[in-house]
């Protein structure tokens, strides 16, 4: 099923930002569409955005490889993205990574044993003044999570880990 | 005339027009900027960072207008605190440029330092090495040493496959995007991108096949480092091994000049081979470029298939003989046959080898036939585009007519110098049945149905849009080909094409007149030398001694096996034993024209010559050459010694070629832009041209010669009747055609012999998309393959050219679908 | 102290985010006033002599830019930068949150001015939640007649969209933003030809930082005299610093330039955590060069013009504090990674030289500080610099060279 027949509200409105003429602009919000379901794009999610626009593949394919927020492969259901940066790592940011990690039991870049939680170090986040704080990257969305400490950030995961098993 | 601007590079002063870049014009200088992204053909970017020179720019006095002087009443100069790039500033009056002041040269010091930190050291068995603009340029303007750990060099992967023609070495990549410029700016298949970023960027092709792109292998020639390979040379020689011949391609009716690398090997039993064809530049030609089919085509002279002895049936069986017994055989029957003589020739031969075989058939009164589906080449040389005519100096004010073809598959060349004319603001129409990859460019786009092409071509002429589109540009040109046409129905296309340039006023000038897109590379030269196509072939043959030089009837068309059966005596000349020469009384070993030398004519009605490549085929002999062998024996006297002498006689003979000589041929003069190999400046590996850009011809409107147009004759061509299917011939760029087969690289484009339907017929009949029907056609019935074209009617189906479908002109099909074998558990 | 803020002016008024507050405060007043009343060249004009510069960091003159819009080729275009990426900015994102109406009538009165119709605002794609939030608010507007056709009876139509980027610090130089929202990778074109002559689909367009064009409505609705007699001769009006580091109490401080690094530190920032001194400050986030702190440095007034004689730009105002219990080995080490993550890879010093840079300061903090290392590495930043196509290129050596030229003893353990 193609984008516009999925969404076919959302991909009007996002092609109703830009001169019909420049209909390439909407690749950016048509990925994160094709994003929100699994949390990555597929090679036919990319076909069907380039056939809708009037681009190549290979365009698409390219912005996909640009941009951090675009993935191409099957991780974590929520990408736990915490910001070391300089200014956060003055206030711990470090610390708080290394502590995460051995209460997850994984390392920077890997996925929990569940699919649940992938842990990323990103660069700044804008945030500077409240850290150590991270985002929560999914299907439908970011959300920031700041002033955190390691066990706010157990206790997150937990209640999103309960959230799932539920549903 | 465009305002012209004098500037100082490196103490020179230079006078170019306003506009143009420092880089271009340090180059009109003599003087190298060096360059790795710039590449004259592309837009800048001034990504690589390697042109950085010092540029001072005169102060204006803001109220005079005038520079401000200083003490020494020199006009005052800012320079920018940084290096600027010579690719992206374009010049300006009284600018003074340092390209090798000591700034300057840290500047590029650095870019080569920076670049060789990511560079693998694998020169020695690199495909560029020797050939490679990094190489050169780390010699001339590098730091000598490097500062980077080479244990910290990135490992990436050598061998990334981009499609099957060509492999990309991560490793080597410098990120300089003339690759992907290349595929978007110039060819228009936006196949190539950048993944990733950073020091992660690299070069991807998503596009199903990968590197989806005819025109693929120009980009190896363009890459700067040995990023870019064809698997077809890969690892096959070292440059500086190869020795180069200039020559033409004679794949399609466009001519490019290309140059063919040859070298003596031990894996060819110490013979000379071509290990690869390049690009030679002919800006009027094919610029610097050239698509696959001829990049990779040419493997067949090589062929274990060659004929490389004479023939003659004996006893029903044919056996091998000595040339003076085969020519006495063959000059023998055609002795006797005199009038009853056919000569069927294509115009895969060269002119010499026509003009002897034309001269031969009239000098026994017999008949010189064409072997084609395609006719007007005789109104081609009546209104063919004006000596002068240049695809690259077409722009705003020409119109661009393409009828029944498909220039992308057809004659790619062509279609990209369309494409660029388009961009420089030329008007296109199209007119086609289907949709072709053109239509893009297309200020119109005309959709007739199958039949309806003389229609078409006429309403240009009627008011309207399209109409003064046409009628009213100041330059107009019409390609006509022969898609979905036959014989009679192309013929009549051109006749319509020629009256609509006439009355228009678009003929005898340069930018204007008519092209034919022909399936062969000589096929206009036929023409002029006076080959005609016989509207009934079938009846042409029968009872008469036939010789078939160049063409292959047997092979192509069951219902000329039945004709050729019926004959007198067949005499084939030929590479290869065809189906044609199986059935022959007498089999002549011809050479390839990669061991010769001759001349083709383009469908621009530019001749130019090509030289020989490699040395002939043991056994073998030029075309012209056995001709007048064969003549001989029937005591016709014709010249055979040399290519240049037949040549000679021809421009005495035939009006269009007058003055001409192989001398004038080989003349050539600057061509701009400057892409030298010398200095591997920035063209890439195209090689410059030393051996002549070749000569158009006139046309009688152009020698203003009075001639009359025929009137359009009406065609009994076939239309999609109700519940009957016609079937329609299309041409592929890769077919089954002998050149395109022995490479095996192309074997995967080439793909299976296929039908393409509306989709609706396709649901009629229960297919889908990939699966397989019975095509019953002129008595033969093939499994093939279904495509969907969404834009044909209903009652038509497309049927391949040179795919194994006996298919010349339109003809009633019928389809069933295969049986579906269905499996149970 | 200011007593009332002019761009964080939520912490004062609060509700400012919603409408009838924003309205009842005098919101679009002065949007109305320029469209019903001036003519685009006088609200140019105003703002050039309110001696507005613009925040995105370069501090380039406002309306001087505005004034070099091409008006041969039409249409016209703004596209607000609210790509905030610099490690240390963090203040476009509280105007946005916080005071988004007096943001996008900033960016009303920019379009005016410039004659455009369209115009874009620019998220980082980690302002997810912003750009949904400003589309209500940019919903909100239209449903009160601030947008749309025909403003305020006139023939002046005006339409704001978001764009929302996907993670990459690249698209807040302005040229491969516009490639951006043109479906693109981001990365930077050549300039000239500038924006203002060749910009979001080849057409003229203005790219004006969040805070710079939130500004605007209190330029215009109080007059360009009462802008400039706020801050310092050299820099007009008032500047949200953002604080961060090690300071005991980071954040947004909205004050006029002119105030000094001291009082920012000291006064409002609480001063340094444990009671440390200052030993370094980076004005600009990441892309700044070290100032090493002392007494003189501390008092120095910040404005664009001061903190130059200090051997650094003021940039975006994001002063990050580092204080002596951290090595600027250290320091260098996470900017380098900064942005040999963020190079677009488009040029290659950049594209090379932060990768070489990366693998220099390792090996530095790694393998015991050898001197060859270190002058490889400085020598290495001093061979990128003016070089790169864009300044991000140039920005990743800033700390690099002057670290190591200002804190010799941080790289010689």
């Amino acid at each position: 099923m193609s984008l516009a027949e999925k969404y076919p509200k959302e991909v009007k409105q996002i092609l109703a930002k830009y001169p019909p003429e420049h209909k390439r602009s909407a690749v950016m919000p048509l990925l994160y569409l094709a994003q929100r379901e699994d949390g990555y794009i597929t090679k036919e999610a990319m076909q069907d955005i380039a056939d809708a626009l009037e681009i190549s593949v290979t365009d698409v394919g390219s912005v996909v490889g640009f941009y951090t927020l675009y993935h191409d492969k099957k991780e974590g259901k929520y990408r736990m993205q915490v910001c070391t940066d300089l200014p956060c790592a003055l206030r711990g940011a470090d610390q708080f990574m290394e502590s995460l990690c051995s209460n997850l039991g994984i390392k920077v870049g890997e996925t929990t044993a569940d699919g649940l939680v992938t842990l990323e170090a990103v660069t700044c986040l804008a945030a500077c003044d409240r850290a150590p704080m991270f985002q929560i990257q999914s299907g439908d969305g970011l959300k920031y999570y700041e002033d955190m400490n390691v066990d706010k950030t157990m206790e997150l995961i937990e209640a999103l880990r309960k959230a799932e098993s539920n549903s | 005339m465009t305002k012209q601007v004098t500037l100082t590079i490196d103490g020179k002063q230079v006078t170019v027009p306003d506009g143009m870049l420092v880089v271009d014009a340090a180059k009109e200088a003599g003087i190298d900027i060096p360059v790795f992204c710039y590449h004259p053909k592309m837009e800048p970017v001034g990504m690589c960072r390697m042109c950085l020179v010092e540029i001072g720019r005169p102060v204006m006095d803001r109220t005079t207008g005038k520079p401000i002087l200083d003490d020494k009443g020199e006009p005052k100069l800012q320079f920018l605190p940084k290096l600027e790039t010579a690719c992206t500033n374009p010049v300006s009056e009284g600018m003074v440029v340092y390209t090798q002041s000591e700034k300057a040269e840290a500047g590029q010091k650095s870019t080569i330092e920076f670049l060789l930190t990511s560079h693998p050291l694998d020169c020695p068995i690199c495909d560029k090495g020797g050939e490679c603009p990094l190489q050169n340029l780390t010699m001339a303007y590098g730091p000598g040493k490097s500062r980077f750990l080479f244990d910290e060099k990135m490992h990436l992967a050598k061998m990334v496959p981009l499609g099957e023609l060509i492999y990309l070495d991560q490793e080597r990549c410098i990120q300089c995007a003339r690759c992907i410029r290349f595929q978007d700016e110039v060819a228009g298949d936006a196949v190539l991108g950048f993944d990733e970023r950073g020091r992660s960027t690299q070069i991807v092709s998503l596009s199903d096949p990968g590197f989806d792109s005819v025109f693929s292998g120009n980009t190896t020639d363009i890459c700067p480092v040995g990023a870019l390979t064809t698997a077809d040379f890969r690892f096959g020689a070292r440059p500086w091994e190869l020795s180069s011949s200039a020559s033409i391609c004679s794949q399609c009716p466009v001519g490019c000049n290309i140059t063919f690398n040859t070298r003596r090997e031990a894996m060819s039993d110490g013979k000379i081979v071509i290990k690869r064809v390049m690009p030679r530049q002919n800006e009027e030609v094919n610029e610097i470029w050239m698509c696959d089919k001829g990049r990779f085509a040419y493997h067949y002279a090589e062929s274990e298939k060659r004929l490389s002895k004479p023939l003659i049936r004996k006893d029903g069986k044919l056996s091998r003989a000595s040339w003076d017994a085969a020519t006495q055989a063959a000059g023998e029957a055609i002795a006797k046959a005199k009038k009853d003589l056919v000569v069927l020739a294509s115009g895969r031969l060269s002119n010499e080898d026509l003009f002897n075989l034309k001269s031969f058939a009239d000098q026994v009164e017999g008949k010189a036939v064409l072997y084609t589906h395609m006719g007007g080449g005789d109104l081609v040389s009546l209104v063919g585009v004006g000596q002068g005519t240049n695809f690259g100096a077409m722009g705003a004010g020409t119109t661009i007519v393409v009828v029944a073809s498909d220039l992308y598959e057809e004659a790619p060349v062509w279609y990209l110098r369309v494409k660029q004319a388009v961009q420089r603001g030329a008007a296109l129409i199209v007119a086609n049945p289907r949709e072709t990859k053109l239509d893009r460019y297309a200020s119109f786009v005309i959709r007739y149905s199958y039949g309806d092409e003389v229609r078409t071509v006429h309403d240009l002429t009627k008011k309207g849009k399209v109409g003064d589109a046409f009628a009213k540009a100041e330059n107009a040109v019409i390609l006509f080909g022969s898609d979905g046409l036959g014989l009679d129905g192309s013929t009549a296309l051109a006749t319509a094409c020629a009256r609509a340039l006439n009355d228009t006023e678009h003929a005898g000038k340069p930018n204007n007149g008519l092209i034919g897109v022909w399936q062969r590379a000589n096929d206009q030269g036929a023409w002029e030398i006076g080959f005609r196509p016989e509207e009934n072939l079938v009846g042409a043959l029968k009872g008469k001694t036939v010789y078939v030089v160049g063409a292959d009837p047997a092979g192509d068309d069951p219902a000329l096996v039945r004709a050729l059966h019926g004959t007198e005596f067949v005499i084939a000349q030929d590479l290869f034993e065809t189906e044609t020469a199986k059935l022959a009384d007498v089999v002549l070993p011809a050479q390839a024209y990669t061991e010769r030398e001759g001349t083709f004519t383009s469908g621009e009605r530019r001749v130019q010559r090509f030289y020989p490549a490699v040395p002939a085929l043991d056994g073998t002999r030029p075309d012209f050459a056995i001709t007048s062998q064969v003549a001989r024996q029937a005591s016709v006297i014709l010249e055979g010694t040399s290519a240049s002498v037949v040549f000679d006689i021809l421009a005495e003979d035939i009006k269009s070629f007058a003055g001409l000589n192989y001398a004038k041929l080989a003349e050539v003069k600057p061509q701009r832009p400057i892409v030298g190999r010398g200095d591997l400046y920035y063209g890439g590996t195209t090689y410059e041209n030393k051996f002549g850009l070749g000569v158009q011809l006139s046309s009688a409107a152009d020698r203003s010669e009075k001639f009359t147009l025929p009137r359009v004759q009406k065609v009994e061509e076939l239309r999609p009747k109700e519940k009957k299917l016609l079937a329609v011939p299309v041409t592929k760029l890769y077919d089954r055609g002998v050149t395109v087969e022995s490479a095996k690289l192309l074997n995967q484009r080439i793909g299976e012999a296929f039908v393409a339907l509306h989709p609706s017929a396709a649901e009629q009949l229960g297919v889908e998309a990939g699966e397989r029907v019975k095509l019953s056609l002129d008595g033969v019935s093939e499994d093939v393959v279904v495509k969907i074209d969404e834009t044909i009617s209903t009652g038509v189906v497309l049927v391949p050219r040179s795919m194994g479908l006996p298919i010349s002109a339109p003809a009633e099909a019928s389809l069933k679908a295969a049986k579906k074998v269905s499996v149970r558990a | 102290m200011l007593m009332t803020h002019i761009l964080l002016r939520h912490r004062d008024i609060p509700d400012i985010n919603k409408l009838n507050v924003y309205k009842s405060n005098g919101g679009f007043e002065a949007f109305k006033k320029v469209v019903t009343k001036m003519k685009p060249g006088e609200v140019t004009d105003a703002v050039k002599a309110s001696g507005l510069r613009g925040r995105g960091g370069a501090g380039f003159p406002t309306g001087v830019k505005w004034s070099f819009i091409d008006n041969k080729i039409w249409p016209h275009y703004v596209v607000a930068n609210a790509d905030e990426s610099e490690p240390g900015t963090f203040k476009d994102r509280e105007i946005m949150e916080s005071n988004p109406f007096q943001f996008l009538e900033g960016v009303a009165i920019a379009s005016y001015a410039v004659g455009a119709n369209a115009a874009y605002v620019y998220l980082r794609g980690e302002f997810w939640q912003v750009a949904k939030f400003l589309d209500e608010k940019i919903a909100e507007m239209g449903e009160a007649g601030v947008l749309g056709e025909n403003l305020f009876g006139t023939d002046y139509s005006l339409h704001i969209y978001t764009h929302l980027g996907a993670g990459a610090y690249i698209c807040g130089e302005e040229t491969a933003m516009l490639e951006s929202i043109e479906g693109k990778r981001g990365t930077p074109r050549i300039r000239p030809p500038f924006p203002a002559v060749y910009g979001l689909y080849g057409k003229p367009t203005v790219v004006n930082n969040v805070e710079t064009l939130t500004n605007l409505p209190m330029i215009l609705a109080n007059g360009a005299d009462w802008y400039k007699n706020m801050g310092t001769p050299d820099s007009a009006g008032v500047k949200v610093f953002s604080l961060s580091g090690r300071v005991r109490k980071p954040g947004n401080y909205e004050l006029p330039f002119g105030t000094t690094f001291r009082q920012l530190i000291y006064e409002h920032g609480g001063g340094v955590q444990e009671g440390r001194p200052v030993k370094a400050i980076m004005p600009a986030g990441a892309s700044s060069s070290f100032i090493a702190a002392d007494e003189k440095v501390l008092d120095t007034q910040m404005d664009y013009a001061a903190v130059r004689t200090l051997g650094a730009d003021l940039g975006s105002a994001s002063v990050i504090v580092i204080d002596d219990t951290v090595s600027m080995d250290w320091v260098i080490n996470k900017t380098i990674h900064f942005f040999k993550h963020e190079s677009c890879g488009k040029c290659t010093p950049c594209r090379e030289g932060t990768y070489w840079m990366m693998h220099l300061i390792e090996d530095i903090r790694d393998g015991g500080h050898s001197t060859d290392n270190v002058d490889l590495l400085l020598n290495v930043a001093k061979q990128m610099q003016n070089k790169c196509l864009c300044p991000l290129g140039e920005f990743s050596t800033m700390a690099v060279v002057t670290g190591i030229e200002r804190f010799a003893q941080d790289f010689t353990k």
